[in-house]
Parts: C-alpha cells; structure tokens; sequence
C-alpha cells in the first residue's frame, strides 16, 4: 500500500535518497535545492541511512568524490542547482564518459548572470549534452518516482551513465503538495543492490579510471558513450514496466494529455505542464481540441515517439523555459522541430521562451499559447517561431 | 479540480504567514483533502513585505502558478493595506481577514470599494494574552479556518494539537497557549 503523505519536493528527493539509501553522498548547498543536502544530513545524523555523506568545499569537489566513490565501486548521488551544476561542469563529462552511474537531483535554477535564484532550465539545458540521463518531473511526485527508478535506469549494463532527475526550483522544491510514497522494503527491494562489474576496488582486477584517450581511441569510447545513450530509452521503459507494477503509477518517455485526439498541443516540461493540463482541461469543456505531451525523458530524446505522437497534429507550440541566445529557438524546439524533420513529417511549429528567471507562468499565459495555435492551425502559416510569453510590456 | 478554494496570504517577514500557509495546507491535506501551500520567495528578510498561498480541493491540483483570483485573502499585518493591493483579483463572492483594530472606515478607505465580506481580528491581543508573545499566525490560521469553512472547528483544534505537539517537541510550554490562541481566535473573528 502507497502511504499517503504531503511533502514538498525537496522533501520528496530527499526521501526518495533515504529509501535507496545510497553508499555515498557528496554536496555543497545552494539554492533551491540545498534542503535536499540538508534533510540527508539529517538522515545521516540520526542513523536512518548508513550513508557515507562527505560535505564537500564546492560542487566542483562534490561531482569529483561522486566519481571517486562510483569508480571505487559504490553508489553515489548529490544534489545541486544552477551555478552548482556550472561548477561541476568539468567533472559532470568526466562522469558520464567514465560511465559512472551517478544519480544526481537537480533542482533547476536561472544560471547566472546576473543572479537569480529562480527557476529556469539554464542549468539543466547547459550540460545537454554532456552525455548525462535527464529526467524531468511535474511535481513532487515524480521528483521521487523518478529518483526511485533513476538507479535501475543508470546502472543497467547496456547503459552505464549517470543520471539527472530535473525539477522546478521553488515552483515545486517548495510547494508542499500530495505525493504517494511506498515502503522502505518495497523500495529497497525495487531498486537492488549495485554491483559494478569492472571497479577500482576490485583486487582481482586491478584497472585503471580515466586515463589518456587520444587519436587512437577517444572517438570510438564516444561512439560508445552515445551507443549506450541510445540503449537507455528501451531500459527506461522497461523499468517503468517495474515501476508500474510495484506503484500502479504509469511513465513512459512522456505522458500524453489529451492528445491523442488533438488539434493544437503544447509540449514542455516540468511544472508548466500541470498548469497545461488545467488550460487544456478547461479548452476541451469549451470545445476546443487542445492537447498537451510533456516530454519526461529530454536525454536520450525520444524522436521517433515524439514525431509520432505530434505528426497528427494541425499546430504544435513548443516551450522553452531557457533561451538558447542563438537567434535561431530554444533547445526543445530544436529537438522537437528536427524530430519532425528526420521523420518526414511537417506540423507547423512555434517556439515560446518563457518563465526566465521565476517569472510566473500563469493560466491565461497558457491560453494565449493555444489561441495564437488556433490561428496557426487555420492560416498554416508560422510568422515568427521564435517568440516569448510573459514578458513586460512597454511601460510595464 | 472541484470545490477548489485558493488562498492568499499577505505579511511581513518573520511573522509566520509563510509557516501559517504550511499548517493550513497540513490541517486541510488531515481531513482528506487534496493541498498545497507555497511561499512567494523573494529578497526576504525581517520586516519585508511576503506573500504565501494554499490551494484546497478535493481532487488533486495540477496548476502550478501564483494565485491571481483567490477565494479569500489574509493580511497579517495591516501597515501593509497601504502599501500592497491585498484585493486585487480577490473574488467579490469571497472574503479578505485582516488582523487589525482599525476603524470600519479606515478599512474600506483603504480596500479600494472591494464588496465581498470583510472580517477583522485582533490577533496582537489574542496572541498576547494566550502566548505572552506577538505570534500573530496561529490567530489568522484559526481565522481564516472559520471564515472559509475549510474543515469544522473541532477538526482543527484536534489536527493542530497534533501538530504542535511535533512542531513544539522541545518546548511544550507554548503548546497550550496557541492552542489557545486558536480557540480565542474561532470565537473572536468578526465581519463587518
């Protein structure tokens, strides 16, 4: 039985830690996900978990002992936000190249400058492509059933990559909302033990981590690396499989709202798409045919299924809660508009960056997405992909 | 989301109108009821003008923005009526508490022609006299708990007691008086 409980999402990951229990945790707090750390620690303290937790110097160091302590042959995880992921950011490839099944929680931030402590996926979009597993989460409740299926994902043998599950600072990492929670021993037995089969450890076969990879062999590893990548998507699913039987909760690469059936859809991420569920919830009692995909698994991307998924559709809108600076869009929108490319097929597409920095996504921002849709659907013609909602306007 | 109720919570910091929003959401989220309860985050320090919100439904809530067109709001402390615009988007069908001892006029001078119910209580008094300290926040909990309904009072004084009994593990000395401010405070919420 699913123990029915209120928590924030920080509270979530931080509970979601404490039942797998993890040999390691190394981190350095920053907001907002610095009372993931915080409530370990207490785990720690108290002799909940038996958890080696190294209170690092910086998130640089906190990345560096992840690896060391993965490499050795344990499990390891930590948590950050923002500027903590750009600290890490030279160690965050050294991880995944490694092919170290790090699960990290990230709690997205606006990246600096100038400093905000809000939410955007800066952080999350900087290290895209790093070669790292990313997961994003609506609320609370799949912060943690994500982070409960994050080590099967991460530390299966055809993939071997660590893995980021994403959520939204502050808008969920400090709401207190509902979540559904399973017991210890269900988890514990859900996600196994971890037994490396190459570590540093290992006596019996002494190896080396990391060292030169030039002309001669760097390219395959790399190949390698993306190989794995590409595995990852069918291991994701099929953990879900697990998932589903032990919670009755259902994940796939993303969760189709509506859609099936739909005109106009929005895709995004995060915590936009529950506010989408209620616009489209309330469209669909006026008789318009919205729908929703919000995309769960942005690494590996899932192509084929998206452009199957959208390809029936008259207008998509695609939201970027990060610009890319690259007048060109936002990183989903590329990913989704050249999905839809590759595959041969042609939905008219518009791009939206919004929420930068904790500016609020409102309802009637969400609404507004769906009217300019409607026009597209009828005229089928895209003046401008590359847009913004929310932002002030002149005189504002 | 059905019987949805959306709350805002206006107050300085440091006087608990966040960790009031947080204990509204757990009593409501103990009579079976679906929650959440948020702070804005700002530049925060002591003094400085905050803003919390709950949504309360009895199925679950997806939407995850501020609160534009709340059901009720609560003002914690009324130096703010001059400074922040407490009534905007605040439903007419609803109703606005403020922790005050001013004067009818002087609150609907400064509630800008807003219709719907206006109730008041003097939280400094209640809390004074039952906790010997000015915590305004369980008195605007007990308040804004009567006013909207949200659950029966004897389902809250039950609920509460439970919860002070964890929040105040280390000192429960204060656990009878905020129980007490709750009860004064049930009583004390009046319209005008």
């Amino acid at each position: 039985m699913s123990i029915r409980e209120r928590l924030s999402g920080n509270e979530a990951a931080a509970t979601a830690m404490k039942q797998i229990n993890p040999d390691v945790v190394a981190a350095f707090p920053i907001t907002p996900s610095t009372e993931i750390p915080q409530y370990f620690s207490t785990f720690v303290a108290n002799g909940t978990v038996d958890t080696e937790f190294v209170a690092v110097e910086s998130e640089h160091s906190a990345m560096s002992a992840c690896i060391g302590a993965e490499a050795a042959g344990s499990r390891a995880m930590t948590a950050t936000s923002a500027n903590g992921l750009s600290l890490m950011w030279e160690m965050i490839y050294i991880a995944s190249s490694l092919r170290l099944p790090i699960v990290l929680s990230l709690v997205n931030r606006a990246v600096s400058g100038p400093l905000n402590i809000h939410c955007d996926h800066s952080d999350a979009m900087g290290v895209r492509d790093a070669g790292w597993i990313m997961l994003f989460s609506e609320n609370n409740q799949e912060a943690y059933d994500n982070t409960l299926m994050a080590h099967r994902i991460a530390e299966h043998e055809n993939v071997r990559l660590p893995l980021m599950v994403c959520q939204d600072g502050f808008i969920t990492s400090h709401a207190i909302e509902n979540i559904e929670l399973e017991e210890d021993e269900k988890v514990k037995e859900f996600v196994g033990e971890y037994h490396p089969e190459h570590y540093l450890l290992n006596e019996k076969e002494p190896i080396a981590v990391g060292p030169l990879d030039l002309q001669a062999y760097l390219f395959e590893h790399k190949v390698q690396q993306a190989d794995a990548m590409k595995a990852a998507k069918q291991v994701i699913l099929d953990v879900a499989k697990d998932f589903e039987k032990m919670t009755g909760r259902k994940y796939g690469l993303f969760e189709e709202y509506k859609l099936e059936d739909a005109e106009i859809a929005i895709v995004c991420m995060n915590s936009t798409a529950g506010t989408t569920k209620y616009v489209v919830d309330e469209l669909r009692n006026k008789g318009i045919k919205a729908g929703l995909l919000k995309l769960r698994v942005f690494r590996p991307f899932p192509v084929d299924e998206i452009s199957e998924a959208l390809s029936h559709l008259k207008a998509v809108a695609i939201l970027d809660k990060s610009d890319s600076l690259n007048a060109a869009g936002g990183a989903l929108f590329e990913d989704v508009t050249s999905s839809l490319y590759v595959t041969k097929k042609y939905v008219p597409a518009v791009n939206y960056v919004y929420g930068i920095g904790g500016r609020d996504t409102k309802a009637e921002d969400i609404e507004n997405v769906y009217k300019d849709l409607l026009e597209i659907a009828k005229s089928g013609k895209v003046e401008n992909p590359y847009r913004y909602f929310g932002l002030r306007k002149e005189g504002e | 989301m059905d019987n949805l109720i959306e709350i805002r919570w206006h107050g300085r910091g440091g006087q608990g109108a966040k960790t009031a929003s947080l204990l509204l959401a757990d009593a409501a989220f103990n009579t079976g009821k679906y929650i959440q309860g948020f702070p804005e985050y700002g530049p925060e320090r002591m003094g400085a003008p905050i803003t919390a919100y709950n949504r309360i439904s009895s199925t679950p809530i997806t939407i995850h923005s501020n609160i534009y067109e709340p059901d009720y709001v609560v003002v914690v402390d009324d130096t703010l009526l001059e400074s922040v615009d407490v009534t905007s988007g605040l439903k007419e069908t609803g109703a606005i508490i403020i922790n005050t001892t001013k004067s009818t006029d002087y609150l609907k001078s400064v509630l800008k022609g807003y219709n719907g119910d206006i109730y008041t209580i003097d939280a400094r008094k209640i809390s004074e006299e039952a906790l010997g300290k000015y915590f305004p926040n369980t008195p605007m909990l007990a308040a804004i708990v009567k006013v909207s309904g949200i659950m029966s009072d004897e389902a809250l004084l039950e609920d509460m007691q439970g919860s002070f009994k964890h929040k105040f593990a280390k000192k429960p000395e204060v656990i009878e008086g905020n129980m007490k401010a709750l009860e004064m405070a049930l009583k004390e919420v009046k319209k005008i």
